[in-house]
């Protein structure tokens, strides 16, 4: 059977593939954000997943105003990054695995949730600056991959209690697929940041440690918040917690923290990372 | 629709008020995607606003890359993202911009909310 065998929240600034382009590793803004991912490569290396379901958001590349669907899952061999307005170019695409992709469809929306299915899907800079960060040598696609884009462009986003339970349904779906195989889930994005309006620069560090910590073991002390209370106090884009609560919710009840880092500021945000193992 | 909230201070809500409202210019910075879009753009712009129908609120924020206005004529930060990208100009460029600080300034505050 299907395991998920743990998961990796990091945040997914676009910020942060022009610093791997440029090779800022040692660079001293970026070293204290860059260091904390050995560790997380190390413990990847370690349990060599086969899939990593990557839980994300759409910036506006994929899915425009005209149809807007709140949980949209990837169901395609294969996933391509795009321009997304600033001279991106094509990286090598991101298999992926349709199989799993329509076994987790079919028994989320059995589970009651009701999913966007997506045959083609560009993946923006949420999917692809994780996946570079975790797996940096973009000539090797060791792990296939799935695709979650959760709406935060346009209000109203999901609850974050609505998106701790699709997480747990996610975990239901992987632990009922017959093949071996072992799973990670990537959370992206985050932690607290504002790009727009006379609040921008708004950063939380106080919320932030907090949310490193809660998720850990009591994710439902953060999915008790509204959608209106993250905008307040992570900013609008810290609204993006709810896809680390995606994340913590389909590794299960009892997870063990392997490592955890957290830098101000990249860009404009106070970067988070946390990798989580969940419990045998 | 539900009761409106408690507003939050220099924070605009993007919700299908928002949506209805910036639609043409979200249209036109999703556009933007695409390169071929992005010179057209820069060859005439106002004959490309014209095209997606931007209102004259809309069009005027555009001609003055003004970060504010184009968020109160209905822009979404992520389409409007894609139009500040192709200017060349970074989050810093525009946060700097929204708040009336230098980018040095700017860069300054954020540092700040590390202590």
């Amino acid at each position: 059977m299907a395991k998920i065998v743990g998961g990796v929240t990091t945040s997914h600034i676009p910020a942060i593939g022009n610093a791997i382009a440029n090779e800022l590793f040692e660079d001293p803004y970026w070293k204290p954000f860059f260091d904390g991912y050995p560790k997380a490569r190390e413990w990847l290396a370690e349990v060599k997943p086969d899939v990593a379901i990557v839980v994300y958001n759409d910036h506006g590349l994929n899915f425009f105003l005209d149809k807007m669907p709140t949980f949209s899952i990837g169901a395609a061999p294969e996933y391509q990054n795009k321009d997304e307005g600033w001279g991106l170019k094509p990286l090598p695409p991101y298999p992926g695995d349709p199989e799993l992709s329509w076994h987790i469809i079919e028994s989320l929306v059995n589970d009651e949730f009701d999913i966007c299915s997506c045959q083609e899907m560009a993946v923006d800079h949420g999917f692809t600056v994780p996946m570079a960060l975790l797996w940096p040598d973009q000539t090797q696609r060791p792990v296939h991959t799935i695709p979650v884009a959760v709406n935060t462009v346009q209000h109203p986003l999901p609850t974050p209690a609505r998106c701790l339970k699709l997480g747990e349904a996610i975990g239901r779906a992987v632990a009922s697929y017959p093949k071996d195989l072992k799973v990670v889930v990537l959370g992206t994005g985050g932690l607290s940041h504002q790009l727009d309006g006379e609040r921008a620069g708004f950063i939380n560090k106080d919320f932030d440690l907090m949310c490193l910590e809660k998720i850990v073991d009591e994710p439902e002390a953060l999915a008790k918040y509204s959608i209106h209370d993250l905008v307040r106090l992570a900013g609008a884009q810290g609204a993006e917690l709810i896809l680390w609560l995606i994340m913590r919710g389909a590794l299960g009840r009892k997870v063990s923290k392997v490592h955890s880092n957290y830098h101000i500021p990249i860009s404009n945000t106070g970067a988070g990372l946390l990798v989580l193992e969940s419990a045998a | 629709m539900t009761a409106p909230h408690e507003p939050i201070p220099g924070t605009t809500i993007f919700d299908g008020r928002m949506a209805m409202k910036g639609y043409p210019l979200n249209k036109m910075c999703y556009s933007f995607n695409e390169a071929a879009a992005r010179q057209e753009f820069l060859a005439d712009e106002d004959a490309y606003c014209a095209k997606f129908g931007l209102t004259d609120e809309q069009k005027t924020a555009i001609r003055e890359r003004n970060a504010l206005a184009l968020l109160a004529a209905g822009g979404n930060i992520y389409y409007l993202a894609k139009f500040i990208g192709m200017l060349g100009l970074n989050v810093q460029d525009i946060g700097a911009q929204q708040t009336g600080m230098t980018v040095e300034e700017f860069k300054a505050k954020l540092k700040a909310a590390g202590n």
